[in-house]
């Protein structure tokens, strides 16, 4: 009986904090709204000392901390939104803990694709960027399964980095490049054609005469699916970019709260929209012209 | 025949009775819709509404901090806050500075800027403004900071300038996206023009290297000061940019000696795990 009382009172509180949200939304929504924002998931350890927690707790905190975030994003109406799960530099923890992370984000990717999950709830697609040869046969397959899953989702974009670096990224799509090129160079030289591999000169037309351009690479990048970010939130005060999007956010607002990751919430995407909307003018400008 | 009596039917009382009601029952049906536009209309004026004052509270707000950090930057300039004194420069082995392209034609400000940094002891210092304002004008600043017209003694070496101890490094939106693309042509050249048949893996180091080799291999920077508008690098070289900590210090014509110190200073005290 008490347990019913209880239930009921927390769907209330649950109502009403959703009824107040929309009407927040709603006056944001007078204003620009980023198309996609992006997160570097920063603090987990820091959260679990700070609270006397053992060493895993910090990551569990910060998964529920991500769930509500994505939540409120999509409820704003965010296109797509990318976190910074892994990165090849947290490689280089003590290998237990490495291994207790990577089993996290298996359940939780498992836990994303169930049917009555968040994702299929607000049609996310999810992608998987970064280098995913690096990881492990199980979690990799449950990424692959992930993206097999969602493939039909198509109201919003979910794009999780897992084993990624931007630097990596870069050499990742240089090397594709050249590949092609190669390629392209091969099919022409069997067919008889002439070719002068180190002229840079050559007819618009004929692709496979022209060098390499910035374009090419950008069609190679793992996030190539997606427009650039607008905003790129990361937590505990930290001001650097740690290897995240680096390409890609050369017109983007840069946003460091001092909060833990855990401790993220409603307020600080509040803030970081209304900042969005107070230099939208001038970051739309910018990325005209670049 | 049959047409005499269908408009005999319709004179008929109770078809009128059925058409009155039916034009009440429109006129109801549009004088409802006319409210809900005019609520929702309503409702739309309210919420911007709404939205603007949240704007405007968000401006007052910034412009009360910025009285607070001119105080501030005041005070330390003029050595009263004490705390920002114990300043260790050799912490810092590469300074970078964004500025807005547009405040980047301020030269005056630009050579300001420079003389502060050389002041607080700043030894290497790499400009980036997106159009390449700075880097047209490289000659004009290193003789401007130098006093003198460019004497044999500074060295004029690429992108880099040197003069009284300090050396600057002007860079501009071509040294990122394109330079990656000039490297990946050389690596193109250099691996697969003749006819490798083997499967090849270009590594970061290689990556970097050729970056090197087409002239646009600087240093990472420690720390990033940019001075504009917002927070946004605006197209720093990204392969220069991996752990770089990034200070939105405000416009360059609001520019403080006292700000530039708190943010070097709180450089100096953050630590970096570097992702392990």
């Amino acid at each position: 009986m008490e347990k019913r009382i209880g239930d009921q009172v927390s769907n209330l509180f649950e109502y009403l904090g959703s009824f107040l949200r929309k009407g927040i939304f709603s006056v944001l929504s007078v204003g620009p709204v980023p198309d996609h924002i992006a997160f570097i998931m920063d603090g987990n350890r820091r959260y679990a000392k700070k609270r006397n927690l053992l060493e895993g707790a910090g990551h569990r905190f910060g998964f529920l901390a991500l769930t509500n975030m994505l939540r409120y994003c999509y409820e704003l109406g965010v296109k797509y939104v990318t976190i910074y799960a892994f990165s090849i530099d947290n490689f280089k923890r003590r290998p237990e803990e490495v291994q207790s992370t990577m089993q996290l984000i298996q359940a939780k990717i498992e836990d994303l694709i169930r049917e009555e999950s968040m994702v299929n709830q607000y049609g996310v697609r999810i992608y998987f960027l970064g280098n995913l040869k690096l990881l492990s046969k199980p979690v990799r397959l449950a990424a692959e399964r992930a993206m097999v899953a969602t493939a039909g989702n198509t109201k919003a974009v979910l794009l999780i980095c897992l084993a990624y670096t931007s630097t990596d990224e870069i050499v990742h799509a240089v090397q594709e490049c050249c590949e092609e090129k190669r390629d392209r160079v091969r099919a022409l030289e069997s067919n008889g054609e002439g070719y002068g591999l180190t002229s840079p000169r050559g007819n618009k037309k004929d692709k496979s005469k022209r060098t390499i351009v910035v374009s090419d690479v950008e069609e190679h990048m793992y996030a190539a699916a997606v427009p650039d970010p607008d905003v790129i939130i990361r937590t505990s005060g930290e001001t650097r970019l740690s290897n995240f999007l680096l390409w890609q956010s050369a017109n983007c607002l840069l946003y460091s709260p001092s909060i833990f990751w855990p401790e993220i919430g409603f307020r600080h995407l509040v803030w970081a929209v209304l900042d969005f909307q107070r230099n939208f003018s001038y970051l739309k400008d910018k990325s005209k012209h670049s | 025949m049959g047409s005499i009596r269908i408009i005999k039917k319709s004179c008929t009382p109770s078809f009128q009775r059925w058409s009155n009601n039916k034009n009440r029952i429109l006129d109801f049906g549009y004088e409802m819709q006319k409210l809900l536009k005019w609520i929702s209309q309503s409702g739309n004026v309210g919420l911007r509404v709404l939205w603007l004052i949240l704007h405007l509270a968000i401006a007052i707000w910034y412009f009360l901090l910025g009285v607070v950090q001119s105080v501030e930057s005041f005070l330390i300039a003029t050595d009263i806050l004490k705390r920002y004194e114990a300043l260790d420069i050799s912490k810092v082995r590469y300074l970078a500075v964004v500025i807005h392209s547009e405040e980047a034609r301020h030269l005056s400000k630009v050579f300001e800027l420079l003389q502060w940094l050389a002041d607080i002891g700043v030894k290497s210092v790499c400009l980036y403004d997106a159009e390449g304002v700075l880097k047209k004008n490289k000659e004009v600043i290193a003789e401007r900071f130098s006093n003198a017209k460019l004497p044999e003694g500074a060295a004029v070496n690429g992108p880099l300038v040197t003069c009284r101890n300090l050396t600057m490094e002007f860079v501009s939106f071509a040294d990122g996206k394109e330079a990656v693309v000039k490297a990946a042509n050389y690596l193109f050249v250099k691996h697969y023009a003749n006819g490798i048949k083997e499967k090849l893996q270009f590594t970061e180091p290689q990556m970097g290297e050729a970056l090197g080799a087409i002239g646009s291999g600087g240093a990472e920077p420690d720390l990033l000061l940019i001075y504009g508008p917002t927070r946004c690098h605006l197209g720093f070289p990204a392969w220069r940019l991996r752990y770089t900590e990034i200070v939105h210090m405000g416009p360059l014509k609001s520019m403080s000696y006292g700000s530039l110190v708190k943010a070097i200073f709180k450089y100096t005290m953050v630590h970096q795990n570097y992702g392990s």
